[in-house]
C-alpha cells in the first residue's frame, strides 16, 4: 500500500527537509513549487494528503484550499497547511477555508510527522 | 495644522513694521497734531507773568511783544516746513498710485 | 487839502476799481483762463476778510486801552490754521464732498438734512452778524467824521451818513454777490476783489506803522523805549479775557458765516490749505506788528480823550501827512467793504436757501420746483436778504447809539457765532452727535448768549437796569451778568463761559439720550469718516441716478442672487431692452418695498431717495450703511459658518481615523512579512539541524549538504536582519552620510567588482568608461550600495541566455543620470509601481533576498537628494538613478 503525499512549497530547502522526513516514514513524496497550477497538479497526482504552504508565487495557499474544497471529490482530502506568517487571523482564515491541520513555521520534525500520521489515520478510518 | 491656518491665504499676513516712508508720514502727521498744542502752550505762558500791580516789577511791554512775536514766527516757520513736507508726501502718493 | 468831497470821490473810484477787478476775474474764469485766480495765494488773501474794520481800527484802540490783549483775536486763528491737518482739512473735505453752500447747510446736512436746524443756525448767524455789520458802519462813519472835522467847509451830518453808507454797501453787496446764481456758489470775481482789498489794507497798515516807527518815534530802539515808558508799558492782561478771547477768536474763525464762505465754499483745491497754514498766520502777524507802536505814539501825540479807535487815521493827520491818512482810510474802507460784502452774501444764501425758499415752495404747492423761474426767485430772495441784513445792522447801530467801543461789539458777535462750535465739532468728529443734541445745544447757547450778553450790552432799550442789577423777578441768581451768583467777572468772559459750556453739555447729553434717524446716521458716518469714503473731493456736477448704482446697493442688501433676479424681472416687465431696468417711479416703488423688508422702510426710502434724488450722498456711503445694517445678517451667517466648520472638523477626524487604520493595517502587513521572512530560513535551519541530530547513518555527502543548507539559511537570516536595520535607520532619517568626492567611474568600478565577486554566473557588464569621468560629491558608500544592489539584481534575475547589463551615464544639468538596463524579461507594467515597496516580489521570482533591496535603494537616493526610478521602454528591466553632482546644492 503506497501512501502518497503532495508537498506544495516554494522554498526548496524546506521542501527538501520534509521530503527527507516523509520518505523515511515510507511516504511517496511529490513536490510542486508554484501556486497557479497547484489545483490541477493535486487533481492529477491524486495524493492521500496535501501539505500546502500559504505564501506561494502566483496564487496563495488559502485560495488553493478554498478552490479545492469546492470540488466534490476533494472535499475530504486531508490538507496540512504551513505558514510562516504565524498570525491568528491566518489560522482563522485557514479554518474557515476548510483546512485539516494548521501549523506555523518553524516546526519541529516530530510535529510534522505526528500531524501527517494523525491526518492519514483519520482519513483511512472514515 | 488648525483649520483657521489652512484658510488663511499665504503671504497676506499684515507686516509688523511699516516701511520707512509711511512710518515717516505717520510721524509727520503726529507732528502736525502736536503743533497747535505747542502753540497753545507758548501763548499760555504769558498768563504766568506777574501783572503790573506791583509797581515797576511787571514784565515790560516791549519784552512781551518780543516774546509773542517770536513765538508766532516760530510757529509760522514750523507750519511752513510741514506744509512743504505734506506737499512732498502728496506728490509721492500720486506717483505711488500711478502704477496701479 | 483833502476835502470830504475828494474823499467821497476816492471811495467811489476805489469801489469802481474793485468792481472792475471782480468783473474781469469773472470774465477770465468764464473763459477758462482764470487758473491763476485759484492759486493758494488768492485763497490765503481771501481768508483775510477775517480782518475787518474792527481789526483795522479797533486793534489799535484795544491796544491803547488794554495793551497786548488785542493780539488774542489773531492768535486764535493762527492756532486754527496751524492745526489744519486734522481740523480744517476735514472741514473743507466734508464741505466739498457734501457740496454745502453755507455753515447752516453744513450743520443741517450733518444732522439728517434738518431744515429746523438750518433755520436755527441762520437766525443765530443773522443775529450774530448784525452787530458785526453795525460795527463796520460805525467804523466807516467815524472815519468820515475825522475827515469832516478837518474840513470845515463840509456839511457833514452823522445820522444821514450812516444811512447812506449802509445803503451804499447794500447796493455794493447786491451788485457783487448776486450778479448771477452760480450753481457751485463760488464767486471768482468777489474772491479776487477781496484779495486785492487784503493787499490794500495790509499795505495801508504797514505804511502807517513804518511812518510811526521811523518817521515819528525815530527808529526801532527809541520806539521800544517809548513803548515801555508809555501808560500801557507793562504787561497787564487779564488771564480770563486772554484765554477766552484766544478761544473765541479761534472758534469764530471756523464758525463765522463769511469765514466759512471763503474757507470752505469758495475753496477750489484742498491743497491750498497747505500754503494758507503758514501764509495766513504770517499775514495776521504783519497786520498786528505795528498796532502797539501806533497806539503808543497816538497816546503820546494826541490830546487826552481822543478816540484811540481812530489813531490809525488821526496820527498821520496830526503829523500833516494827509495822503498817508487817505491811504489808511482806504485800508479801513477796504476792510469794512470786503467784510460786509462777504457777510451779506453768506447770510443771504442762508436766508434764501433755508428760510425764504422753503416758504416760497410750500406756497407754490410744489409746482415751483419744476418750473423754470426758481433761479429768479432765489436771486430775488438773496437781494432782499442782503437789504434786510444791512437794515438790521443799521438799526442795531442806531439803537445801540454807536457808543460802545468797537472791540467789545466785535466780541459780542463772536460770542454769538461761537455757539455753533459744539454742533460743528461734534458733527465732524463724533458719530453719536444727533439732531436733537445739536438743536438743544444751540438753543441753550443761543438763549444764554442773548440773555447774558446781547441784551445787557445793547443798553436800556432792551433790558432794564433793574433786571441787570437784581435779576428777573428779583431772582438774584439769575442776574444776566452774574449767573448763579458768580459775580465780578468780565461780562464777555462770563457769558462765553456759561453759554458755551452749557451749550456743550446740553448738546452731549441730548445726543446721548436721543436716537438718530437713518439719514442722520448715514450723514454722520459720512462726515466723521470723510477721509475713508472720499479719496479725492468729488466734482460739483449733478449726480445722475444710475440703475447700476441701485443694483449695487440692492445686491449689498438682498444678496447677489435675489437682487439680480429682481432686476431681471423688472427689466422684463419694462420690455427688456437692456439688462438693467430704467429707474421709473413704479420700479423704484417696488424696489423700495423690496429693500424695506431687509433694512426697514425709512432707511430704504432714504437710500433710494439719495440715489435717485441726486443729492450729495455717494453710493459708497450708502453701501457703508448697507453694510452696517447687514451686520445682523452677518451674525446669523457666522453661525452657519461655525456649523460648517464643525462638519469639516468631523470629516477631518474621520479621515484621520481612516488613515490611522490604514497605517495600522500596513504595520500588521509589515510585521507579517517580516515574520514570514524570518521564519522561512529558520524553518529550514531547524528542520535540517533536527535531521542531523536525530537521524543515524547519514552519509558524509548528506551531512555536508545539510550543513551547507543550514549555513546558507543562517546567512540569509543575517542579511535580512542587516537590511531591516538599514532600512529602519534610513527611514527614520537618523542616517549619517559620509560625504566624499570621487568620480562616478571609480564608484561604479568598486560596485561592479563587489557585486560580481565570488559569483560564478557570468553576466556581462557593458560600460562606457569615458562617459563616467564625472566628479561627484556625495555619500560614496551609500551610492555604491545602490549600484551593487542594482547590479546583483540584474545578475540574479536576468533570465537571458547570455545576460548582459548595460550601464550608461551622463551629466544632465547638475545631476548625474546612471541607467542600468539588462536584456532579461522586463517587469510587467502593473508590478512596476510595486518594485520599490518593501518585500515586493515580482511574480515567479525566486526569493534570493528578503525583498528589501530596492526599498533600501529608494530610501538612500532620497537621502542623497536624488531618485531611483524604473525606466520603461528599454526592452528589459532598466533602472535609472539620478544623483546631484554635489549633495549640498541639491539639499538646499
Amino acid at each position: 500500500m503506497s501512501r502518497k503525499v503532495l508537498l506544495i512549497e516554494d522554498e526548496p530547502n524546506i521542501a527538501e527537509a520534509i521530503r527527507f522526513l516523509l520518505t523515511r516514514e515510507g511516504w511517496q513524496v511529490e513536490t510542486h513549487a508554484e501556486g497557479l497550477d497547484a489545483l490541477r497538479v493535486i487533481q492529477s497526482a491524486d495524493p492521500d494528503l496535501v501539505i500546502l504552504d500559504v505564501m506561494l508565487p502566483g496564487k496563495s495557499g488559502m485560495e488553493i484550499l478554498r478552490d479545492l474544497r469546492e470540488l466534490e471529490d476533494l472535499k475530504t482530502l486531508p490538507v496540512l497547511m504551513l505558514t510562516a506568517r504565524g498570525q491568528l487571523r491566518d489560522r482563522e482564515m485557514a479554518e474557515n477555508a476548510g483546512v485539516s491541520r494548521f501549523m506555523t513555521k518553524p516546526f519541529s520534525n516530530a510535529e510534522v510527522l505526528t500531524a501527517v500520521r494523525d491526518l492519514h489515520a483519520q482519513a483511512t478510518r472514515s | 495644522m488648525s483649520i483657521s491656518e489652512d484658510r488663511r491665504p499665504q503671504g497676506v499676513r499684515p507686516s509688523l513694521f511699516l516701511e520707512r516712508q509711511s512710518y515717516r508720514r505717520r510721524r509727520l502727521s503726529d507732528a502736525a497734531r502736536f503743533l497747535p498744542i505747542l502753540g497753545a502752550a507758548l501763548f499760555a505762558i504769558p498768563l504766568l507773568w506777574p501783572g503790573s500791580d506791583e509797581a515797576g516789577d511787571g514784565i515790560r511791554l516791549s519784552s512781551a511783544i518780543l516774546y509773542i512775536f517770536v513765538c508766532w514766527a516760530v510757529l509760522i516757520g514750523i507750519s511752513l516746513v510741514f506744509g512743504f513736507a505734506a506737499r512732498r508726501m502728496a506728490t509721492q502718493d500720486e506717483t505711488d498710485q500711478r502704477p496701479d | 487839502m483833502a476835502t470830504l468831497n475828494v474823499l467821497i470821490l476816492v471811495c467811489l473810484g476805489y469801489v469802481v476799481l474793485l468792481f472792475g477787478v471782480a468783473f474781469a476775474a469773472d470774465r477770465l474764469a468764464a473763459a477758462g483762463r482764470g487758473a491763476w485766480l485759484r492759486s493758494p495765494l488768492f485763497y490765503t488773501l481771501s481768508l483775510s476778510i477775517y480782518c475787518t474794520a474792527w481789526t483795522f481800527y479797533g486793534a489799535v484802540g484795544n491796544a491803547a486801552r488794554s495793551g497786548l490783549e488785542f493780539v488774542t483775536i489773531y492768535l486764535g486763528p493762527t492756532l486754527v490754521m496751524i492745526s489744519w491737518w486734522w481740523g480744517l482739512r476735514k472741514l473743507v473735505r466734508v464741505g466739498r464732498s457734501q457740496r454745502v453752500t453755507s455753515i447752516a447747510d453744513l450743520i443741517s446736512s450733518r444732522y439728517g438734512k434738518s431744515n429746523t436746524l438750518a433755520i436755527c443756525v441762520t437766525v443765530l448767524a443773522v443775529l450774530g452778524g448784525t452787530p458785526y455789520i453795525a460795527l463796520q458802519l460805525q467804523s466807516i462813519t467815524l472815519s468820515f467824521s475825522i475827515f469832516a472835522e478837518a474840513d470845515p467847509t463840509g456839511l457833514y451830518r452823522e445820522g444821514s451818513s450812516v444811512f447812506w453808507v449802509a445803503a451804499g454797501l447794500a447796493v455794493f453787496a447786491i451788485l457783487f454777490g448776486t450778479r448771477n446764481l452760480d450753481a457751485n456758489e463760488r464767486h471768482h470775481g468777489v474772491v479776487t476783489a477781496i484779495a486785492l482789498e487784503s493787499v490794500v489794507k495790509l499795505f495801508a497798515l504797514l505804511a502807517v506803522g513804518i511812518f510811526v516807527v521811523w518817521g515819528v518815534a525815530g527808529g526801532l530802539g527809541p520806539m521800544l523805549d517809548q513803548i515801555d515808558s508809555s501808560e500801557i508799558g507793562q504787561w497787564n492782561v487779564d488771564a480770563g479775557r486772554w484765554t477766552t478771547f484766544v478761544f473765541l477768536s479761534a472758534a469764530c474763525f471756523v464758525c463765522l458765516p463769511r469765514m466759512f464762505q471763503v474757507m470752505v465754499v469758495e475753496n477750489s483745491d484742498e491743497a491750498h490749505l497747505r500754503t494758507a497754514a503758514w501764509a495766513f498766520p504770517l499775514y495776521l502777524l504783519l497786520m498786528s506788528l505795528f498796532v502797539v507802536p501806533i497806539a503808543v505814539v497816538g497816546l503820546d501825540l494826541l490830546p487826552e480823550g481822543s478816540n484811540p479807535d481812530l489813531f490809525v487815521l488821526t496820527v498821520p493827520l496830526s503829523q500833516g501827512n494827509e495822503w498817508l491818512a487817505m491811504l489808511s482810510f482806504i485800508g479801513g474802507f477796504s476792510s469794512a467793504t470786503s467784510m460786509v460784502i462777504v457777510t451779506a452774501m453768506a447770510l443771504s444764501t442762508m436766508v434764501s436757501n433755508h428760510v425764504v425758499m422753503p416758504i416760497w415752495l410750500s406756497t407754490q404747492g410744489g409746482a415751483g420746483s419744476v418750473s423754470g423761474d426758481v433761479r429768479h426767485v432765489v436771486l430775488m430772495a438773496r437781494r432782499i436778504s442782503i437789504a434786510v441784513v444791512m437794515a438790521l445792522g443799521f438799526f442795531y447801530y442806531r439803537l445801540s447809539g454807536g457808543g460802545a467801543a468797537l472791540a467789545s461789539i466785535g466780541f459780542i458777535a463772536f460770542a454769538g457765532i461761537s455757539q455753533i462750535l459744539p454742533a460743528l465739532v461734534g458733527g465732524l468728529f463724533w458719530r453719536g452727535a444727533t439732531r436733537t443734541g445739536a438743536l438743544v445745544g444751540l438753543t441753550v447757547g443761543f438763549v444764554l448768549w442773548i440773555y447774558t450778553l446781547l441784551l445787557p450790552e445793547m443798553g436800556g432799550g432792551f433790558m432794564s437796569g433793574t433786571i441787570i442789577q437784581n435779576g428777573p423777578f428779583g431772582l438774584e441768581w439769575l442776574r444776566p451778568q452774574a449767573l448763579f451768583g458768580i459775580e465780578d467777572m468780565d461780562p464777555i468772559v462770563h457769558s462765553v463761559m456759561w453759554s458755551l459750556s452749557l451749550n456743550t453739555v446740553a448738546f452731549c447729553v441730548a445726543s446721548l439720550l436721543s436716537f438718530p434717524s437713518p439719514l442722520e446716521r448715514l450723514q454722520g458716518a459720512q462726515f466723521v469718516n470723510v477721509f475713508d469714503h472720499s479719496v479725492a473731493p468729488r466734482g460739483w456736477s449733478g449726480f445722475v441716478a444710475q440703475s447700476e448704482d441701485l443694483m449695487i446697493m440692492t445686491q449689498r442688501i438682498l444678496g447677489a442672487g435675489p437682487a439680480q433676479d429682481f432686476f431681471q424681472a423688472e427689466s422684463e416687465r419694462q420690455g427688456g431692452r437692456s439688462s438693467l431696468p430704467e429707474p421709473t417711479p413704479a420700479f423704484l416703488e417696488r424696489l423700495e418695498r423690496e429693500l424695506s423688508g431687509s433694512v426697514g422702510a425709512a432707511t430704504a426710502h432714504a437710500m433710494i431717495g439719495q440715489i435717485v434724488g441726486g443729492s450729495s450722498v455717494s453710493v459708497e456711503d450708502l453701501l457703508a450703511v448697507a453694510d452696517e445694517s447687514a451686520q445682523l445678517l452677518e451674525y446669523s451667517s457666522q453661525l452657519e459658518t461655525k456649523s460648517a466648520e464643525l462638519t469639516r472638523t468631523a470629516r477631518q477626524l474621520r479621515d484621520a481615523n481612516t488613515k490611522l487604520t490604514q497605517i495600522s493595517e500596513q504595520k500588521d502587513n509589515f510585521l507579517g512579512q517580516v515574520s514570514h521572512e524570518l521564519r522561512t530560513p529558520m524553518t529550514s535551519i531547524r528542520a535540517f539541524s533536527e535531521i542531523m541530530r536525530d537521524t543515524d547513518g547519514l552519509s558524509p555527502e548528506e551531512q555536508t549538504r545539510y550543513a551547507a543548507i543550514i549555513h546558507d539559511e543562517a546567512l540569509r537570516l543575517t542579511r535580512l536582519l542587516d537590511d531591516l536595520l538599514d532600512l529602519s535607520v534610513l527611514e527614520s532619517g537618523r542616517v549619517n552620510l559620509n560625504m566624499g568626492g570621487d568620480t562616478l567611474r571609480s564608484v561604479l568600478d568598486r560596485a561592479v567588482s563587489s557585486a560580481l565577486a565570488g559569483s560564478s554566473s557570468g553576466i556581462e557588464v557593458r560600460r562606457s568608461k569615458s562617459a563616467e569621468r564625472i566628479p561627484l560629491h556625495t555619500d560614496l558608500d551609500r551610492l555604491g550600495q545602490v549600484f551593487i544592489n542594482l547590479i546583483s539584481n540584474a545578475q540574479k534575475y536576468c533570465d537571458a541566455d547570455e545576460p548582459v547589463l548595460t550601464i550608461s551615464a551622463h551629466d544632465v544639468g547638475g545631476q548625474v543620470v546612471v541607467d542600468f538596463a539588462d536584456n532579461g524579461s522586463g517587469i510587467p507594467p502593473e508590478a512596476r509601481s510595486m518594485v520599490f515597496e518593501k518585500f515586493a516580489r515580482v511574480s515567479g521570482e525566486k526569493a534570493g533576498g528578503a525583498g528589501l533591496g530596492l526599498a533600501i535603494c529608494r530610501e538612500i537616493m532620497q537621502r542623497l537628494g536624488g531618485e531611483i526610478t524604473y525606466l520603461p521602454g528599454q526592452g528589459g528591466p532598466a533602472f535609472r538613478v539620478r544623483v546631484p553632482l554635489a549633495y549640498r546644492q541639491a539639499a538646499q
